[in-house]
């Protein structure tokens, strides 16, 4: 049971901010996502979090307790890392006993707790194996266990998926949701700069950029209103369509964004009429890119199989009730 | 074209073999020889007696010398790695003020020639009182083996990736047990070349242990052999020179087969991802 608190937490390495002044709760049994482009801080404070970089100012409270000071085994965390950095000449374990025989704990114990971990995760058969003799869905799993073992009130994931190929990270990603889903009474808080994971493993989002702060809510919410063309833009995948000039301007705004599942060919009484310029088949969609004489082809997703060739001319319109109106500074205009 | 390349190749093999392993082998045969046959030059050896390495063994106080040269060439890699290690982790992993310059000025240290230490040195060790006992030795040779050691372990220990680090915090160890848990194991390769140089090192160095014993029990090999003497001063006893030699070089030999086969690179393999 643990619940965050970081008050204006501010971290400089000599006179670069890295961390400049972030307010934010993470809820008890909550799964945060950081998420941002590179060099946003996102990992710098997770890492204040851990305890593994010092707190320029500001205060970081867990349960209502200030932790600035206190060292990261003594915080009640546990951490996956993106390289696993396992342990390499121990085997998985003593990898996943290593803290607890720190701890002075009794060998019985650490065995049931050893044991318990990796049967959650289905690595009890790997026990005796080096970490050179694992795959590399098999180290993070253990690099997860030897976290679990610590039987930590906050669990921190530093990008856990990044060195793993498409497939493992999609099935590695359904084993950390399950993971939350049973250790309900334990704080997550994970890195990472890919949106995909974000939407689909948080409680909520945290978007970082240049070290602030941008939004935090849940994926719906990020999704469906956000509160900053960035936001907007970094959110979603395929990316948020922006038309700027004077097609915006007939919108009464500086920038409109729409995304491509809210645009519907329509022939009939068509918003824009455009070229086909591009078509991607991904099977279950299409994805055309529409030139309306904007900066970049609008990019409109087609449900079914109807084909339109390229060089077409067709007409589009947006769903105005999901179109996003900013002002010049990026606000959105509601 | 391909076979002379290759003829050509194993040509400078054998010759470079040769050249280096030429001047131990005449030890050997020399060794193996008495009397007047000493002065002839044979390639081959003639004859096979071991009187010289009997005699050896009932010189003085040779056997003493070879456990002295053991005692002191052990303790010696011992502190050297010891204080190696700890030195290099600070050094690689504790950022402070002044680290490059401490770094140089180990590497300066190792620059000075023995002789040019020889004198204060000589002072040190009389006011701690250890003159012509084996510690003057230990403490002189892991002066000189220490900047070596602290370079190439510190070399290696920065580039033991600092995730590792972090995880044995995380997981509550102390920077002594991040040393000697987590680091150590990963470090055998540094540890076994440094260690084997300072034991070398130790085990055939000659100015010091001339200097700074006086005794023929406290002496270590290389000054007993040089010092042996034959029935007249005119005479030098190579037989038993040789078999001297023979007799300290072997275990070196030993060593280093033993250890050469622990020097393997990719002890971290599987650890991070690479």
């Amino acid at each position: 049971m643990a619940q965050l608190q970081l008050r204006d937490v501010r971290k400089s390495y000599g006179s670069v901010n890295v961390i400049k002044g972030v307010d934010l709760e993470i809820r008890d049994g909550e799964f945060m996502v950081f998420v941002g482009p590179s060099g946003c801080g996102k990992s710098t404070l997770l890492r204040l979090i851990a305890g593994l970089e010092d707190i320029t100012s500001g205060d970081l409270l867990f349960d209502g307790v200030r932790v600035n000071d206190l060292a990261p085994s003594k915080r009640g965390i546990a951490m996956v890392f993106q390289s696993y950095a396992l342990y390499p000449h121990m085997k998985v374990y003593d990898n996943m006993a290593f803290g607890m025989k720190l701890a002075k704990a009794g060998p019985d114990e650490i065995r049931k707790r050893v044991e318990k971990a990796a049967k959650m995760l289905a690595i009890d058969h790997l026990l005796d194996r080096l970490p050179k003799q694992l795959s590399g869905g098999q180290r993070q799993r253990v690099a997860i266990g030897r976290a679990i073992v610590r039987d930590p009130k906050v669990f921190l994931f530093d990008e856990p998926l990044s060195n793993l190929d498409a497939a493992l990270r999609v099935a590695t990603r359904l084993e950390i949701a399950k993971l939350h889903h049973e250790m309900q009474n334990v704080t997550m808080v994970y890195v990472t700069h890919d949106q995909v994971e974000a939407m689909t493993l948080a409680d909520r989002i945290c978007v970082l950029r240049d070290g602030l702060v941008m939004q935090v809510g849940t994926p719906t919410e990020l999704y469906e209103r956000p509160n900053s063309l960035f936001v907007a833009g970094f959110i979603g995948s395929p990316q948020m369509n922006f038309v700027n000039g004077q097609i915006a301007k007939g919108f009464n705004a500086h920038t409109i964004g729409i995304r491509s599942e809210h645009i519907v060919v329509d022939n009939d009484s068509p918003t824009w009429r455009g070229e086909v310029v591009h078509a991607e088949n991904l099977g279950s969609d299409n994805f055309l890119f529409v030139d309306i004489g904007s900066e970049e082809p609008v990019l409109v997703r087609q449900e079914g199989k109807t084909a339109i060739p390229w060089g077409a001319t067709i007409g589009i319109r947006p769903l105005s009730e999901n179109m996003h109106r900013f002002d010049e500074k990026g606000v959105p205009i509601r | 074209m391909n076979a002379v390349k290759t003829g050509a190749f194993y040509l400078a093999v054998v010759v470079i073999v040769v050249v280096a392993v030429f001047p131990f082998y005449y030890a050997i045969v020399t060794s193996l020889k008495t009397g007047t046959a000493l002065f002839e030059v044979n390639y081959w050896p003639r004859e096979f007696n071991f009187q010289n390495y009997v005699s050896v063994m009932q010189q003085g106080a040779f056997p003493r010398n070879i456990l002295n040269s053991i005692l002191v060439a052990t303790l010696t890699v011992g502190f050297a790695l010891f204080l190696g290690v700890t030195a290099s982790y600070a050094l690689a992993r504790v950022r402070f003020r002044g680290r490059t310059l401490l770094l140089l000025t180990i590497l300066g240290v190792s620059m000075f020639p023995q002789i040019a230490v020889l004198a204060g040195l000589f002072e040190l060790i009389r006011f701690l009182g250890i003159f012509n006992t084996p510690w003057a030795l230990v403490l002189s040779y892991t002066i000189f083996t220490l900047p070596f050691t602290v370079w190439v372990l510190t070399t290696f220990m920065r580039d033991l990736p600092v995730e590792i680090e972090e995880a044995a915090i995380v997981d509550g160890a102390t920077p002594w047990q991040i040393i000697f848990k987590v680091f150590m194991p990963l470090m055998w390769p540094a540890l076994v070349t440094t260690g084997l140089l300072a034991f070398i090192g130790a085990w055939n160095e000659f100015l010091f242990a001339l200097t700074f014993t006086s005794s023929n029990t406290t002496r270590t090999v290389p000054v007993a052999i040089a010092l042996l003497s034959g029935a007249t001063q005119y005479e030098t006893p190579w037989g038993i020179i040789m078999a001297a030699s023979v007799i300290v070089t072997v275990p070196l030999i030993i060593l280093v087969l033993i250890f050469q086969r622990k020097i393997v690179a990719g002890l971290t393999a599987g650890g991070v991802k690479g």
